[in-house]
């Protein structure tokens, strides 16, 4: 292994914290550059002929080689790959065939959606998941762990596309509790186009800021259900770890001395052992964060929400691969930094691990 | 029965054979005091048997359509679960299709752990540069999105059922990797490494021979773990229209079939997935009590 001991006696902490986030920048820009090879491969394998896709079948022989000159396909395989590495990092990731827009521009319309119903999915994963988790580590073997251990199972087995219709079947087809498929009721669809200032690209959060509340209360009323399940998809996983970090505090002596000391027991488990949970409960959540953004694609077929799983999803059913790849990329970067900022969090907050 | 319960009991073993029974044995006791394992292992089980004799048990034929009996509701005369808008019966679906999913899971549990734990080994033993590089390229693949590497490569390779096999296998094998590796890395200096070393053997037949070996228990449970994954995420490339094709009755393209009839017709879209639901759970259920009893960080709790 080429890791060092670190020396006490030696360079500053200063120094090898330095030191430390070179090597983990090093590390990053490794497998960033790692994801754009394959993704690389993956365009030039595709069956696809890019050239053809963007002219059509009608298209001249000289107007086909200025177009693979325009492209660059007459260049070596390793300068291709070099010319778009480059154009990655100042993001531009190609152009769409079935729109001819740059992908980039598109996928900024397209990820405010995303972000939205996957942070409102993290809340109430969090909300939900953490004191399940606590309250199956506090009785284990109770019939309370045992149910919290089930519907955590359950959801680790439901194909994410189907409980999604189930939802739409039951709470908008039975109940008509929640608005249909859409981020908004096509009435306010145009209102909100024209009327609201879009900040942020996130519905909820543009119309509070412009007061709108009815435009609001619709927006609630078709997230919740899309939200809540792919909320319910992320308390499986964090209840499940909510409850065995606990358990493993519960075992510490430092929570046997609390105990003796007569502190009430809420007391010790919402206070002492919460705060050490919570250090290996924040990388959890960053993942089931990057988690969600993949579970997004499918749910997002399912309720029409126009986001990123919706992008990728269209555009490979019609083959615009430059989109699929595009989109690919920009999920992977989320995912590598999610994974990052959850390493960072963590030293930052435990400092055994600085 | 009483006898060869004593036997496998035996505290002291007068054979190899009958010490590793013993300990099986053992295992097994452990295993069925956990009801909710139990069902997990009958559900897997009854998969087996279903898939092994689906044609015999399937009232009707899966593919032929008669378009005077579509749509018809569940337990309508002969068609317990309904049928479908060909007129085909759901549950001989069902049935007929759980030979499919049996044949991805089962494709996908033979190459891909094979190929991680032969990268992982590799990468434990010969350690250095080798280890640097072969653990990089593993942590490129762990930083893809699973369904969404997938459906790049399935868009690639076209659809299909051994290309939906292919790009599974593809983007499952990294956590195999670091499993084996970090097995690889604690027998690596063992005396009875250096021993087979010292007799003459290479590096293939150290690997293959006597590292391999070492790292199955903990892959093996893993395997399990992930087969509620792999079925998921089968089901998800075949809901998109990525996977199996149709008219083959595959769980997932039938969810995605039924889905124009949701609100009129729920019968459709929901029984195949319920199916999958029953059958992912049992290998949820399985893999959690299989992990209680193998993995002994949580013995003795």
């Amino acid at each position: 292994m080429a890791s060092t001991p670190i020396d006490p006696t030696g360079p500053s902490r200063l120094f090898s914290l330095t030191r430390r986030t070179a090597g983990v920048l090093v590390s990053l820009a490794f497998t960033f550059l790692g994801l754009l090879f394959v993704t690389f491969i993956i365009a030039r394998v595709v069956p696809i002929d890019p050239v053809l896709a963007i002219l059509g079948d009608r298209a001249t022989d000289a107007q086909i080689a200025a177009e693979r000159l325009r492209l660059g396909l007459d260049e070596p395989l390793w300068k291709q790959f070099g010319i778009y590495v480059w154009q990655a990092v100042q993001g531009d990731l190609g152009t769409s065939i079935r729109t001819k827009q740059p992908v980039i521009s598109e996928i900024a319309q397209y990820f405010p959606a995303t972000l939205e119903l996957a942070t409102l999915a993290t809340i109430f994963g969090v909300l939900l998941g953490v004191p399940a988790g606590v309250l199956a580590a506090t009785k284990p073997g109770s019939w309370a762990d045992q149910l919290v251990r089930l519907v955590g199972l359950m959801g680790y087995s439901m194909p994410v596309f189907w409980l999604g219709l189930m939802g739409l079947l039951l709470f908008y087809g039975v109940l008509g509790w929640v608005g249909g498929p859409g981020r908004l009721d096509a009435a306010f669809d145009m209102m909100f186009e024209f009327e609201v200032t879009q900040h942020t690209g996130m519905i909820l959060l543009d119309t509070a800021l412009a007061g709108r509340w009815d435009m609001f209360a619709n927006a609630i009323s078709h997230i919740i259900l899309p939200a809540g399940i792919l909320g319910y998809l992320s308390m499986a996983y964090i209840s499940r770890m909510t409850r065995s970090f606990m358990m493993n505090e519960l075992g510490q002596e430092y929570i046997t001395t609390a105990r003796v000391k007569g502190m009430p027991e809420r007391r010790v488990i919402w206070v002492h052992a919460m705060k050490n949970v919570m250090v290996p409960l924040i990388t959890v959540v960053a993942l089931s964060y990057a988690f969600l953004l993949e579970g997004a694609v499918l749910t997002e077929t399912i309720f029409g929400w126009p986001g990123l799983g919706s992008y990728i999803t269209d555009a490979l059913l019609v083959g615009d691969m430059p989109s699929v790849l595009g989109g690919t990329v920009v999920v992977g970067v989320a995912y590598i930094g999610l994974n990052m900022l959850s390493d960072v969090l963590y030293r930052l907050v435990d400092p055994r691990a600085r | 029965m009483a006898e060869l319960a004593a036997w496998l009991r035996d505290p002291s073993p007068k054979s190899r054979l009958q010490a590793r029974l013993g300990q099986g044995y053992m295992g097994w006791l452990r295993f069925r005091r956990n009801p909710l394992a139990m069902i997990g292992l009958l559900i897997v089980m009854l998969l087996l048997v279903v898939a092994a004799l689906a044609p015999v048990l399937a009232p009707h034929d899966p593919i032929t359509q008669d378009l005077r009996m579509r749509l018809l509701p569940p337990l309508t005369e002969g068609h317990i679960l309904g049928t479908d808008d060909f007129g085909r019966d759901i549950l001989s679906r069902l049935i007929m299709g759980s030979r499919i999913t049996l044949f991805i899971i089962a494709m996908v549990a033979v190459t891909a752990p094979l190929f991680g734990m032969l990268v992982g080994t590799v990468a434990g033993y010969f350690g250095g540069l080798v280890d640097e590089v072969l653990m990089r390229l593993t942590d490129i693949f762990l930083a893809f999105p699973k369904l969404i590497l997938a459906l790049a490569l399935v868009a690639v390779l076209g659809p299909g059922m051994e290309n939906a096999v292919l790009a599974i296998a593809l983007t499952s094998w990294p956590p195999y990797a670091r499993v084996a590796r970090a097995e690889t890395l604690t027998v690596r200096n063992s005396d009875y490494i250096a021993a087979v070393r010292l007799q003459g053997a290479g590096a293939g037949r150290i690997i293959l021979g006597h590292v391999m070996p070492m790292c199955l228990p903990s892959v093996i449970i893993r395997v399990t773990l992930d087969m509620a994954g792999v079925i998921l995420i089968a089901a998800g490339l075949g809901f998109l229209g990525l996977g199996v094709q149709p008219p083959m009755p595959e769980w997932g393209a039938m969810i995605s079939a039924g889905r124009k009839y949701l609100f009129e017709q729920w019968w459709v879209a929901t029984m195949p997935g319920l199916a999958i639901f029953i059958v992912s759970l049992g290998f949820n259920l399985l893999g959690d009590g299989l992990r209680d009893v193998l993995d002994p960080r949580n013995s003795g709790k």
